[in-house]
């Protein structure tokens, strides 16, 4: 285990990965069985990513995340029983049915939105850092975003922006090797997409998404440096998706051996299992106690969900304003 | 009462709200000015209107943040902002560059309440300058807000004089929804009362500018100065009433129908372009509501469906004049 990182973080880190593994896992389940509505895109391969970086967090920093936000809502704190009702559009939801998969947010965690518009993320996160600077709270904020979203204009304005202003923000770029169905080789024409940020004059690494204590401990080292004033960083982390872009994508575009590979040699949860056992800090029975009772929260969350009932008829006129 | 111009009134009412309140911040391109010239240079800008003179000054680099010209970044910050505790105003300098960060403005700031299930508010201002009449063109010079107004979430206002710039800021300062704030760049220079203190303006609130009992004239922007001026010109024959919506979201329908039933004619003047437009709106709306008080069809009386030219010529046919004004209300009295 990594020396900087205590015991009860790195098993909070666990418990936020399998966490998202199982919700994910069902959510696919269901989503197969036709009984989530809407459009799905899931994070499961990347888990190392939101944990790595969320366990550095609290309520009072804040992420903004992307599509694929299941697992940036679980990592920042997001309560599962209404996050499952979200996804099945039900009363009581997180966003009281009205938000669905891509628009799960919870302010009052600093979690504040999962975004379906691809780079939407980076300046909503410049602004909750320049709330910190102006505050002066010390508090700092992430904005997650894909390979796809690092090619977005939105993007190196943020870049720009966070560095000129010196904004306490990280940039957590999760190359998930396709922007929707088309390869990172492809379509970001540097060697990588790190360096670009380097460019904008901020401190950025590529870093293995897979590994939860190599995410971690760079972020870590960005957050320290964005609380005391540094400015921003980006951390790009390798960690290829196991899905498709969405649920009941045929994935064309990539060999079946691949998900094999992935499955054997970039689990995150087995990297983490295998790092923990060597080092010998945690045992094999606690991590899988802790499994067993996640497995049976999200199974009890899914299943009051879909008994769940629909939002009242009332409420598609309802928030839209403070006042009007 | 002291008379100011409305870039004063609206340079006045940051001013106060940002004494009043320390989370009110303003955000963009220039609005200081000067950063990396020469020295002493900072905040000889103060926008490029120089509605926001002397602000830097007085509150400093934290609260009057000058940024790189990157519209989706100052936007989206601000949107960011909004949600995490403080109360932005950010400016667009020419609301014509909203093409480059609506992302910004339509599918986030104007959707996180409705998004998220009410729970959050998105307390932000954008402002900037529209209209025509400066041979500014195409893309400086659009009269936008049926644009925003078609938008759930936003709220759209549009000041025609100094008095109601001040106080209309100051509620859209203090109004807890992402307020689009519309300066008309012709009237900057206009000249009109407003008193010292702070004082707010609620939205919604449609502003009766002329009395009158022959003709309803829903003027928007810009346009209202010029419907009173034909109301005060025709008086001695056709007795004309002008009302001033003073916001397009919300707008107030209900003094416009309250008048139309009264007069039984409608005039609708608008400078921004005739499809899905206000025009249009006011119109359906008495329609819907009260087409029996109607004695004649309504006019409408808008800019043509073509970009804003840049000839002087073409630029003064392209917005609606006093004397179209004129012939409309005298066609709706033979009719």
């Amino acid at each position: 285990m990594s020396a900087s990182l205590d015991k009860n973080t790195a098993l909070r880190g666990y418990e936020i990965m399998k966490t998202i593994r199982e919700f994910e896992t069902r959510i696919a389940a269901e989503y197969a069985a036709g009984t989530v509505p809407g459009m799905t895109h899931l994070y499961i391969g990347q888990e190392a990513v939101a944990a790595g970086i969320c366990v550095h967090l609290s309520n009072a920093d804040s992420t903004a995340s992307t599509h694929r936000g299941h697992g940036h809502c679980i990592a920042k704190g997001c309560e599962i029983g209404p996050m499952a009702l979200e996804l099945f559009r039900k009363e009581g939801g997180i966003c009281k049915g009205k938000g669905g998969s891509m628009h799960i947010a919870d302010v009052s965690k600093g979690m504040l939105g999962a975004n379906a518009i691809v780079g939407g993320s980076a300046p909503l996160a410049c602004g909750a850092a320049l709330t910190a600077k102006t505050l002066g709270t010390q508090n700092v904020s992430v904005a997650f975003m894909g390979d796809g979203a690092a090619n977005q204009g939105t993007v190196f304005e943020s870049m720009n922006l966070a560095v000129v202003l010196k904004l306490p923000v990280i940039f957590v770029v999760e190359n998930n090797g396709y922007g929707e169905h088309t390869g990172v080789d492809y379509h970001v024409g540097s060697k990588d997409i790190c360096s670009r940020s380097a460019a904008f004059g901020m401190p950025a690494k590529k870093i293995d998404g897979t590994d939860f204590f190599a995410v971690s401990a760079a972020m870590a080292e960005a957050a320290a440096l964005a609380r005391a004033g540094g400015g921003p960083t980006t951390l790009e982390c390798c960690a290829k998706r196991w899905h498709g872009h969405y649920e009941g994508d045929p994935q064309a575009y990539r060999a079946k051996s691949e998900l094999e590979e992935l499955r054997r040699d970039a689990d995150p949860l087995i990297i983490f299992r295998s790092k923990v056992s060597a080092a010998g800090d945690v045992s094999v029975a606690e991590l899988d106690s802790l499994d067993a009772k996640i497995t049976q929260q999200i199974s009890d969350a899914v299943d009051v969900a879909l008994r769940a009932p629909q939002p009242a008829p009332a409420e598609l006129l309802t928030d839209v304003y403070a006042s009007y | 009462m002291p008379v100011k111009s409305f870039r004063e009134a609206i340079n006045e009412a940051l001013r106060q709200e940002m004494e009043r309140d320390s989370n009110v911040i303003l955000i963009g391109e220039d609005i200081a000015g000067g950063h990396g010239g020469i020295e002493g240079g900072i905040g000889s800008t103060g926008s490029m209107f120089g509605a926001l003179k002397g602000l830097y000054d007085q509150f400093g680099a934290s609260r009057v943040i000058d940024t790189p010209i990157s519209e989706s970044a100052i936007v989206g910050a601000a949107a960011g902002a909004a949600l995490t505790g403080l109360r932005p105003v950010a400016e667009l300098m020419f609301m014509d560059f909203f093409g480059v960060c609506f992302d910004q403005i339509y599918n986030q700031a104007a959707k996180f309440r409705y998004m998220f299930g009410g729970n959050c508010s998105v307390p932000m201002v954008v402002r900037g300058a529209v209209g025509a009449g400066y041979g500014s063109a195409a893309q400086h010079a659009q009269a936008l807000w049926p644009i925003f107004s078609h938008v759930p979430g936003l709220k759209v206002v549009l000041p025609s004089n100094p008095y109601d710039a001040k106080g209309l800021l100051i509620q859209a300062i203090r109004d807890d929804d992402p307020v689009m704030f519309l300066e008309h760049k012709v009237l900057y220079n206009e000249k009109g009362e407003v008193p010292d203190e702070p004082y707010s303006i609620p939205f919604g609130e449609a502003n009766v500018t002329r009395s009158g009992e022959d003709v309803t004239v829903v003027a928007f922007g810009r346009m209202v100065g010029f419907a009173n001026d034909v109301a005060d010109k025709l008086r001695q024959e056709i007795s004309v009433e002008v009302i001033d919506p003073r916001t397009t979201s919300p707008l107030d329908m209900e003094m416009i129908i309250e008048s139309v039933e009264h007069t039984g004619r409608l005039l609708v003047v608008d400078e921004a372009n005739p499809l899905c437009g206000m025009c249009s709106e006011v119109i359906s709306n008495v329609a819907i509501e009260s087409i029996g008080a109607l004695k004649v069809a309504p006019e409408k009386l808008s800019a043509p469906h073509t970009p804003v030219p840049a000839a002087p010529n073409l630029e003064e046919l392209y917005i609606p004049s006093r004397d179209r004004i004129e012939s409309s209300i005298r066609k709706l009295m033979v009719s």
